[in-house]
């Protein structure tokens, strides 16, 4: 059977821009093509038929295909240079934390060349014991092993030494106190070496040289192997076979001075923390790259918690800490390529990549033409919450899952590709192969998750928004969170009413500015789904889809980041929740996330406030009580996650709470940041707090923010062929809030 | 109710009336324990056709292998809860339980 897959280097694009897709067969050797606009999700025989409009374009029709490898794992390199081959004797140091010290063979640092056998090579033997091995090529190695095994999570000093004119090799294996009381001892081991390591290529750190790539290659042409699991700090190289009080002058820092005729090497981790850059301190600058993004910003050998905050001590946090199943950059090469022709409307567009009847799916939006508005109305896509979410694999991985959703978990083929390719990694909802969090996610690679079939949450279940947008008339703009993020208010200012996704969790502090300044230009919001505005995020500095999260203190979280790591590396600013931040939703829309379930959703019964005159013009047509009794999503608009007001967080003393729901189930639990003291009222049917507010409030300057409190909310608008109360309300909110009559503060 | 109890069939009855929704303490108790993650295969439905139409598969957990399809069917998602329940009801008592 062929199948397909591939994903595109843009997300974004206006009229006159291309978008290159990267397309990998499995199985085959061609695909079939079609640019579609997506006008509403697949959501079965309730919803709206699921019907993508083709769009004209060259790049339509069948496309000869071929395998294309995802080279997965994370590692440093230092290009090639003459100071990395040694004509004689040399030694190297590092402190290394290894976490999986038991996996098999794993690089730690060095020249080696698994393919050719050359170079050398400080790394984690099959025996779990620090080994060191250096080879002129195939049946021309000698090795040493420390002969004890590492601990995970332990940190070690560790050396080699090689000496040329005794032919021997040296091996230190020393662990570091860390207020335990672990029995290991520090082991020396010493072999002879028949053999002198000829020349190396580049010099890389947690993974070796596969000799030239077979395909895609993540750096310089090269294929890697050998990924280490772990966190390398202060690696440094130095000419001469150096006793053991020698390289502890060579692992000092500052860099002895003494080491000015030696040293070879010394790479500070800590510079540069939020790029890609690896900065040499030596003589010869050997800088180098980070490549799939290993995660900066870590506590390194030397971190005594006299501060959490990498910004004000980097020099505790010279650890970078590589992963066998990092992934920034498929790096795939392209394919085919589409270019918005000038008259295309702004829209949810996509490529259907189609297999012998294998679908998938690579989604992009196009916006208007750069500095323009083509309606009153932007639907901002949640691009930001789209990537932190991508590849989200440990869903699938246990009966967890079904556990907290209380369902039997449901997936397609599309989500059996991820578990069948775990090269396509992970998420930031997911945990490394070492149990340590995944704190950085990218869209540059093929995406299980980010299509108009399958499970409905983010992308899929916005497309019930795009879906009522079309039954109004299809009068509105696509505009995205990562064009929020780079250009703020500039985005969202020629907007009268800015529509949010369905679950816009993932907000950088340039986005919470932009919204709180349009807020207060008179400006209109309708946010539409639930646990919005949640966590703060920060964007790869100079590589766009690139977004870190650090899950700290507090918070419903798939892992908590670990001690004095709550930092963003791309940013310095402290990570976790916007309510620890200051920031809490409450403030910006009125409602904050309070509890989720995934079992069954719910219905909103109308309030006394929704007759208040300021709020009553929304109920035009709507006589009923109960609210959204009804939906594609679990039968009922309220649900999924839920949010309320809170006064202390931040509501606006003049919102009013036009709906709230009731009678969830017990699988809708307080959310974490709510229970200090554990107490047995955390479900929803013995904790009335645990519902949904639909709230309405007034801005400056004419403004107006509605908020609906529920994913779910968007799965009933269609409920009916869109004859019911939600779309009646909701459409009346949309009305008022495209007319410009300002609202009066009251 | 602190372990599983073949002779509560009212827990089933309740479940397979709601599959969905809120339970009794005991029945959301005996849900947990049914729901423990373990190192026995599990099941998912495979999405067929949205809305209409689920195979029951297996998963092998933590594996990277992709779910085992079965032969069996469903076309209401209440039904395949039930179908799963008594499969896990049968590994803990032996047999399934039989309610009206």
């Amino acid at each position: 059977m062929n199948r397909v897959m591939g994903y595109c280097d843009r997300w974004t694009a206006a009229p006159g821009e291309t978008v290159r897709f990267m397309v990998s067969c499995l199985g085959g050797d061609h695909y079939d093509a079609q640019i579609v606009r997506l006008l509403q999700p697949d959501a079965g025989p309730l919803a709206t038929p699921f019907r993508p409009e083709p769009v004209a374009a060259a790049c339509n029709g069948t496309h000869a295909g071929r395998h294309q490898a995802i080279p997965i794992g994370s590692l440093a390199a230092v290009p090639a240079h003459a100071a990395l081959r040694p004509a004689g004797s040399f030694t190297l140091c590092a402190h290394v934390f290894p976490t999986t010290p038991a996996k098999g063979r794993q690089a730690v640092m060095g020249t080696w060349c698994e393919a050719s056998q050359t170079g050398f090579g400080l790394e984690i033997g099959e025996d779990g014991a620090l080994a060191f091995r250096v080879g002129a090529g195939p049946g021309r190695v000698a090795r040493i092993s420390a002969g004890a095994k590492l601990s995970a999570r332990r940190w070690y000093f560790a050396a080699a030494a090689f000496d040329a004119e005794r032919g021997m090799l040296t091996l230190w294996q020393e662990p570091l106190s860390d207020h335990d009381f672990h029995p290991e001892q520090p082991v020396v081991a010493s072999a002879p070496a028949a053999v002198r390591p000829a020349a190396g290529g580049a010099l890389t750190f947690a993974a070796w040289s596969t000799g030239p790539a077979d395909g895609p290659s993540c750096w310089g042409g090269l294929g890697f192997a050998g990924h280490m699991n772990g966190r390398i700090d202060a690696p440094r190289l130095a000419s001469g076979a150096l006793d053991r009080a020698a390289i502890g002058v060579l692992a000092a820092s500052p860099l002895a001075a003494s080491l000015a005729a030696c040293l070879m090497g010394a790479w500070d981790f800590s510079r540069d923390m939020s790029g890609d850059a690896i900065r040499d301190l030596g003589p010869w600058r050997l800088d180098g790259v980070i490549v799939n993004q290993p995660t900066r910003a870590m506590r390194g050998h030397n971190w005594n918690a006299t501060e959490t905050d990498w910004t004000r001590a980097p020099e505790q946090y010279g650890a970078i800490h590589f992963h066998d199943d990092d992934l920034v950059d498929a790096c795939w090469h392209p394919d085919f390529a589409f270019t918005v022709p000038e008259d295309l409307r702004s829209g949810v567009y996509a490529a259907r990549l189609t297999a012998d009847g294998f679908d998938f799916w690579v989604p992009f939006f196009v916006r208007p033409p750069r500095g323009t508005a083509h309606s009153k109305v932007a639907f901002l896509a949640s691009t930001a919450t789209y990537t932190v979410y991508l590849n989200n694999r440990g869903r699938f991985m246990s009966l967890a899952t079904e556990r907290y959703q209380g369902r039997v978990m449901v997936m397609d083929a599309i989500d059996s590709l991820l578990i069948e390719f775990p090269e396509m990694g992970l998420s930031t909802y997911d945990r490394h192969s070492d149990g340590s969090g995944v704190a950085y996610s990218s869209r540059h690679r093929p995406l299980q998750n980010f299509r108009p079939t399958g499970r409905h949450w983010n992308f899929n279940l916005d497309l019930f928004i795009v879906d009522w947008l079309e039954r109004l008339g299809g009068d509105y703009d696509v505009i995205t969170e990562e064009d929020l993020h780079r250009e703020g208010l500039d985005l969202l200012a020629p907007y009268q009413v800015v529509i949010t996704g369905s679950h816009p969790e993932y907000d950088s502090v340039q986005m919470l500015d932009a919204f709180e300044a349009y807020l207060r230009r008179g400006g209109r919001l309708m946010y539409m789904g639930g646990n919005g505005f949640y966590w703060r995020i920060a964007h790869h500095p100079s590589r766009e889809g690139v977004i870190e999260v650090r899950r700290a203190e507090g918070g419903v979280r798939a892992w908590d980041a670990e001690p004095g790591e709550a930092y963003h590396s791309f940013s310095g600013e402290y990570g976790g929740l916007w309510r620890r931040n200051a920031r809490a939703p409450q403030r910006l829309v009125g409602v904050g996330f309070i509890s989720q379930g995934f079992d069954k959703c719910s219905y909103f019964c109308r309030t006394q406030q929704a007759d208040d005159p300021r709020a009553a013009w929304m109920f035009a047509g709507v006589p009923d009580t109960l609210i959204g009794d009804f939906g594609i999503l679990q039968g009922g608009a309220a649900g999924l996650e839920i949010d309320a007001v809170d006064p202390r967080l931040g509501t606006p003393p003049h919102a009013l709470v036009v709906a709230c729901s009731e009678n969830h189930s017990n699988t809708y639990e307080l959310v974490a940041e709510e229970v200090l003291i554990p107490h047995g009222a955390t479900d929803a049917v013995i904790n009335p707090d645990i519902h949904a507010d639909i709230t309405f409030f007034e801005t400056p300057q004419g403004g107006a923010v509605f908020s609906t409190g529920s994913i779910a909310y968007a799965g009933s608008l269609a409920w009916n062929g869109f004859d019911n109360n939600l779309f009646r309300l909701t459409t009346n909110v949309l009305n008022r809030f495209k007319d410009p009559t300002p609202f009066p503060m009251p | 109710m602190y372990g599983f109890d073949k002779t509560r069939l009212d827990l089933a009855r309740e479940f397979r009336a709601n599959p969905f929704g809120e339970h009794s303490p005991d029945l959301q108790y005996l849900l947990n324990l049914l729901r423990t993650p373990g190192p026995e295969p599990f099941h998912v439905l495979l999405l067929d056709r949205p809305g209409e139409r689920w195979v029951l598969a297996t998963m092998e957990p933590g594996r990277s292998s992709p779910p085992r399809p079965t032969n069996v069917v469903f076309t209401d998602l209440k039904e395949a809860e039930w179908h799963v329940f008594k499969l896990r009801w049968a590994r803990l008592a032996g047999e399934e339980p039989v309610v009206e």
